[in-house]
């Protein structure tokens, strides 16, 4: 709710417009019938025929005016809910991406995007359909009440007091059809996943030929899947018709009461002529309000989730410091950091890194390497120890100051759908030069086979370049502004041990000068590197250069040895 | 395939239940026979109430009376049939899906490589479903809507003629109205959905890059192009609602009218003694009937449409060529030896982009051939043919003497055992997936070969031990594990030829060299084809064959490939380079 007044309260100037002309609009609905029985009661036992001709005209005026009044109303409505929507996703993207990472890990990526997508799409809708279905059918509702109870009180109360019946009824079914409905889409969950599986997984179906029993995999979660689908629709398939049913009994009792007041001399034949109308008209506003009330509260709770996204509070603080005099770029001082507070993910983590050097960190999966370069770069702040650059305590620092002299290439990192030179350049500056120089370093000549080169189109995640074509993209957009500090996380995977090769030295003379962090799974790739660091569960359980640990760590040596076949070359 | 026939195929999907269809026909007819005759009672009770003492109660209590049970029995019927429909329906997708998902099974694997999964995906859900609503609802919706209109056309015939003219003035500009509204309209929408699915798959992709974007402090930037896509979006929405939001205010206008114009005429027609006041009442009541379905007419021609679309969606999947059926005289590859042979053997994925060229190996069997090259050079093609994933251009390739063709795809592929680089599981227990590959495999054979590959530890720290169900988002399972799963999967199998495609690519070189007895015993009596980026997976290997654009340029064993100083030597040095 408070995202909704937040966010309308600039538009509320269109907002009234809008809803008077609704209003206006729906009196005028209201109008007709009750002029209709004027017309039958009173003006026809005076058997004038101008008279007649002219309440005709006044009705089809009044119609008239009804139909433009709701047609420049409805749109009023959609400019205001597009300019309320374009403001609420801009919002809402801008937090998003800025979120961090502490946080988006908490609301996890999944359900951010479907904030940003579904959860918008319903507040837009709302915004919507609120103002152009929130005022009429009450009107209709209430006013049709109102001008019936003035017509003919007796006969009104037999009419209203089919209301609560229907109310009841629509409240109590579609109550009880919820959980049927998501077990329904649980069960629409469970098949699809099934096909999704077999998409993906066809080579092995197929090396194995269990093409039968995917069969009867899939025949289980079909069946299921339409069994829960009949038994929820069977549920509601009750309440039209029951619905009808009440509306009809109400209006024969109108007629068999109207007849007993008529033949009292209290009412009117064309009274009751006029009560079948504004019996259709209030069913009718009793059906759109109870739309109203679903498509409320799916908007609500949408609207509650944007806004969670929204008030959520930036733990990372910019803290002054005073900077130290040192000659290291890069300075890790006794660093522990935990992703979840339970077990130390890096600790005790301590070196130091020179213009110009280059770390190696090497270790299984899971024992931290990742980690130390998501804390360089301040996604997270560590639990305790200091992270220096220039001597400078990182969180003394703008991110983005610090961001903007590095270079990175992260594991599974990320092609966007556009061209090669955009997804290189990724924002900066990048003239065909510079672009040039990137690529060469980072061994990327394929983009010249490329249909326009640069210009060539990617599409999303890279799908239309090879494993190693992607990571040279990739590396290409690190090397491109010259960074100060270069991290390489796994980067160079997917290469040939050729072209692997050719990069080292293409990175170690261009970027002599660079601060390099080379993080991998091959001993090659590192082997060079000034220390290295072997990680076990987030320890260094051993460092030095290639041939100290060669020497003092087994496991390094063996590592090793498995790798390059060293024994062969002995 | 055109519209005609699209909806031809549909209804065909409909034969088996036409009793029920024929059932729900005739329901539909009585109820709304019924529900027609609804508002002609309402008129003789009007008529029987005249004025003030005037009223024959009698004849007002059997016309209400009457009404009551018309009503009832009408409201009854019309759940019947809901019942009715809804178990074709079921009975439908049911059969659909299943059909689209055999289909499926037929398919090649290039089918798979050309297609999307979430588009696969979309159509055995989402185009099913939309079918299906438009066939259950919208079906009977034409037939009651024709039936209700035919009706109260002639009830309104048989009260005032004169009247009826009222309409022929009217419903032509309904329908001329809607019909050019949908022209205007229709493109306006669908702009809308383009523009909605961009901006979502702009956000999706973004999200998915977040630490990039951050890690060089680029959020301005892409707020930027998220901004420019969602004014577009909006825009777009704004504009079909624009034009949208005429039609429903139009066809009220429309209501409207009628009304105005039969008060008015109908009041002059009681004037010149033409007609009762319950005749009046219930030429309303009709109107109202009348001009509904009329009205709805835009609304379910444009669901018949979207429904149409779908089904020609569901329909090309069905048309796809299955996998051509093995030749009549093809024999099953019994007790195989693992002699695989590849003669000359050529292969393009598009035409004219041929990806290998005259290409000729042998296997013996238990040996042990590694396939290296640089990215691009056809190593996983070589599988895809050894498979009969995809069939060859010209050349043959020989199972223990046998040409390919000759084998059923079935024993051909059962010979045949691999672990990919992309690790595939489903959801299921790890029990389950990894006795994928033999289904009668006891429990104690499972859990021999998952301690073989270094598994077992970790599955035994799961609080469901082997019964854990793998999700996409339940356990904490790494790719490296994935991996090692697949690698137990293949242990189990009997297959006399062994496939690895990087199948230690997801694995850390400590695991690695703890599974390397176990990588070793699976090879073992094993004819193997190894793909790998690490050399000293493939060092051991009895040949080499370095493949480079789509050739064998070299051949030998690692020692005589290295003695030869050729491109392998080289590739094997550059490791050493810095």
């Amino acid at each position: 709710m408070r995202l909704l007044k937040r966010y309308l309260r600039p538009l509320v100037k269109d907002m009234a417009i809008g809803l008077g002309m609704k209003a206006l609009a729906a009196l005028m609905v209201l109008l007709l019938p009750y002029l209709l029985a004027y017309v039958i009661d009173t003006i026809v036992p005076m058997k004038d025929m101008r008279l007649i001709l002219a309440f005709g005209i006044g009705m089809i005026v009044i119609s008239v005016i009804g139909w433009i009044f709701d047609i420049r109303a409805n749109r009023i409505a959609s400019r205001v809910a597009r300019d309320a929507i374009v403001r609420i996703r801009h919002d809402l993207f801008d937090k998003t991406i800025r979120l961090s990472c502490r946080r988006a890990d908490e609301f996890t990526i999944p359900s951010l995007e479907s904030r940003l997508t579904s959860d918008t799409y319903h507040v837009h809708r709302m915004i919507g359909m609120i103002q152009r279905m929130g005022v009429r059918a009450p009107i209709l509702l209430l006013g049709g009440i109102g001008v019936t109870l003035l017509m003919e009180p007796v006969l009104a109360l037999v009419m209203i007091a089919t209301l609560p019946l229907i109310t009841v009824l629509v409240v109590v079914k579609a109550t009880r059809g919820i959980p049927m409905f998501t077990r329904v889409q649980k069960a629409q969950d469970r098949m699809i996943s099934v096909v999704r599986e077999n998409a993906q997984g066809v080579r092995v179906i197929k090396a194995l030929s269990k093409a039968d029993h995917e069969k009867r995999r899939y025949e289980k979660v079909n069946t299921e899947l339409v069994e829960e689908e009949l038994r929820a629709n069977s549920r509601m398939a009750a309440i039209n018709p029951l619905m009808n049913l009440l509306m009809n009994l109400g209006l024969v009792g109108v007629i068999l009461v109207g007849a007993w007041r008529v033949s009292g001399g209290l009412s009117e034949t064309g009274k009751i002529i006029a009560f079948t109308n504004y019996f259709t008209i209030i069913t009718n506003a009793m059906m759109s309000i109870s739309r109203i009330f679903v498509m409320l509260s799916k908007g609500l709770a949408s609207a509650d989730r944007i806004e969670e996204v929204l008030q959520t509070e930036d733990e990372m603080k910019i803290i002054p410091s005073e900077p130290a005099a040192t000659d290291a770029i890069i300075e890790f001082d006794h660093v522990s950091f935990s992703y979840l507070g339970v077990r130390d993910n890096v600790q005790d983590i301590s070196f130091r890194l020179k213009e110009g050097q280059t770390l190696g960190i090497i270790g299984a999966t899971g024992s931290g390497k990742t980690t130390i370069l998501q804390l360089l770069l301040r996604f997270y702040d560590a639990d305790s120890g200091t992270i220096r650059i220039h001597g400078q305590d990182i969180r003394s620092l703008d991110p983005k100051q610090l961001r903007q002299q590095t270079g990175i290439v992260m594991q599974n990192d990320f092609i966007f759908q556009d061209t090669v030179r955009e997804n290189i350049a990724f924002g900066r500056y990048a003239d065909e030069a510079l672009l040039q120089e990137a690529t060469q370093i980072a061994q990327a000549s394929f983009i010249d086979q490329l249909c326009g080169r640069y210009d060539y189109r990617l599409n999303s995640k890279g799908t239309n370049l090879s494993g190693g074509q992607r990571q040279r993209i990739f590396l290409s957009r690190a090397f491109l502004n010259n960074p100060k500090i270069l991290l390489l996380d796994d980067s160079s995977s997917a290469l040939d041990y050729q072209t692997d090769a050719r990069l080292r030295q293409a990175i170690g003379t261009h970027f002599a000068h660079t601060a390099k962090i080379i993080v991998a799974q091959r001993v090659s790739s590192i082997m060079h590197a000034d220390e290295i660091l072997l990680l076990d569960h987030g320890r260094i359980v051993a460092r030095g250069t290639h041939e100290q640990l060669m020497n003092t760590s087994e496991v390094y040596a063996s590592i090793s040895d498995s790798q390059m076949g060293g024994a062969l070359l002995e | 395939m055109n519209r005609k026939q699209t909806m031809h195929r549909l209804l065909g999907y409909l034969k088996d239940n036409w009793i029920l269809l024929a059932l729900s026909c005739v329901v539909t007819v009585v109820a709304n026979t019924l529900a027609l005759y609804g508002p002609k009672l309402t008129g003789y009770a009007i008529d029987a109430i005249g004025g003030v003492h005037q009223v024959d109660f009698e004849r007002v209590f059997h016309y209400c009376f009457l009404m009551a049970v018309v009503y009832g029995l009408s409201s009854l019927l019309t759940y019947l049939l809901q019942i009715f429909l809804l178990q074709v329906s079921k009975q439908v997708t049911y059969r659909m899906r299943r059909e689209v998902f055999e289909h499926l099974q037929q398919l090649p694997v290039s089918y798979f490589d050309r297609n999307q999964t979430g588009d696969i995906v979309s159509r055995i859900s989402y185009d099913i479903d939309t079918i299906n609503t438009s066939l259950s609802s919208d079906i009977l919706q034409l037939v009651t809507g024709v039936f209700t209109v035919v009706g109260s056309l002639v009830m309104m015939l048989t009260i005032a003629p004169v009247l009826v003219l009222i309409f022929v003035f009217t419903v032509p500009i309904t329908l001329m109205f809607a019909r050019y509204r949908m022209i205007k309209v229709k493109p306006l929408f669908r702009r809308r959905s383009r523009k909605l699915g961009e901006l979502n798959g702009f956000t999706e992709e973004m999200l998915s890059g977040s630490k990039t974007i951050k890690a060089y402090g680029q959020e301005e930037t892409m707020i930027g192009k998220y901004d420019q896509r969602n004014q577009d979006a909006s825009e777009s929405y704004y504009q079909a609602d624009y034009e949208g939001s005429v039609m429903g205010p139009s066809v009220n206008f429309v209501n409207n009218l009628s009304l105005s114009l039969i008060s008015m005429f109908g009041a002059m027609l009681f004037l010149m003694g033409r007609i009762s006041l319950g005749n009046i009442s219930s030429f309303v009541m009709y109107s109202r009937k009348f001009s509904g379905p009329i009205n709805e007419t835009a609304n379910i021609i444009t669901e018949l449409q979207t429904a149409a679309s779908a089904a020609e969606r569901v329909f090309r999947l069905l048309d796809e060529a299955p996998e051509p059926p093995d030749r009549p005289e093809a024999q099953p590859l019994s007790h195989p030896q693992g002699q695989v042979e590849l003669d000359h053997v050529s292969f393009s994925y598009v035409p004219q982009r041929e990806i290998l060229h005259d290409l000729s190996l042998i296997a013996r069997p238990g040996q042990v051939v590694a396939i290296v090259g640089p990215t691009g050079a056809g190593k996983t093609t070589i599988i895809n043919l050894l498979m009969r994933f995809y069939d060859v251009d010209s050349g043959t390739i020989r199972v223990d003497g046998s040409s390919v063709p000759d084998l059923t795809r079935e024993s051909l592929r059962r010979a045949y055992t691999m672990v990919l680089q992309d690790t595939w599981l489903f959801e299921g227990t790890i029990a389950e997936n990894v006795a994928y590959a033999r289904e009668e495999a006891t429990m104690d054979e499972i859990i021999e070969v998952c301690r073989k590959a270094h598994i077992h530890d970790f599955i035994e720290t799961l609080p469901q031990g082997y019964q854990t169900v793998l999700t996409d988002d339940g356990v904490n399972i790494s790719k490296g594990q994935k991996q090692l799963l697949t690698i137990a999967r293949a242990m189990l199998s009997h297959a006399r030829m062994l496939i690895l495609d990087e199948a230690t690519s997801n694995v850390d070189s400590r695991t690695e060299m703890a599974i390397q007895d176990a990588m070793l015993e699976l090879m073992k009596g094993r004819t193997c084809f190894v793909i790998a980026h690490r050399l000293s997976t493939i060092k051991n290997a009895d040949t080499i064959l370095v493949l480079k654009e789509g050739r064998i340029i070299e051949s030998g064993t690692h020692q005589q490939l290295l003695e030869a100083g050729g491109f392998y030597a080289r590739l094997f040095n550059s490791q050493f380079e810095g």
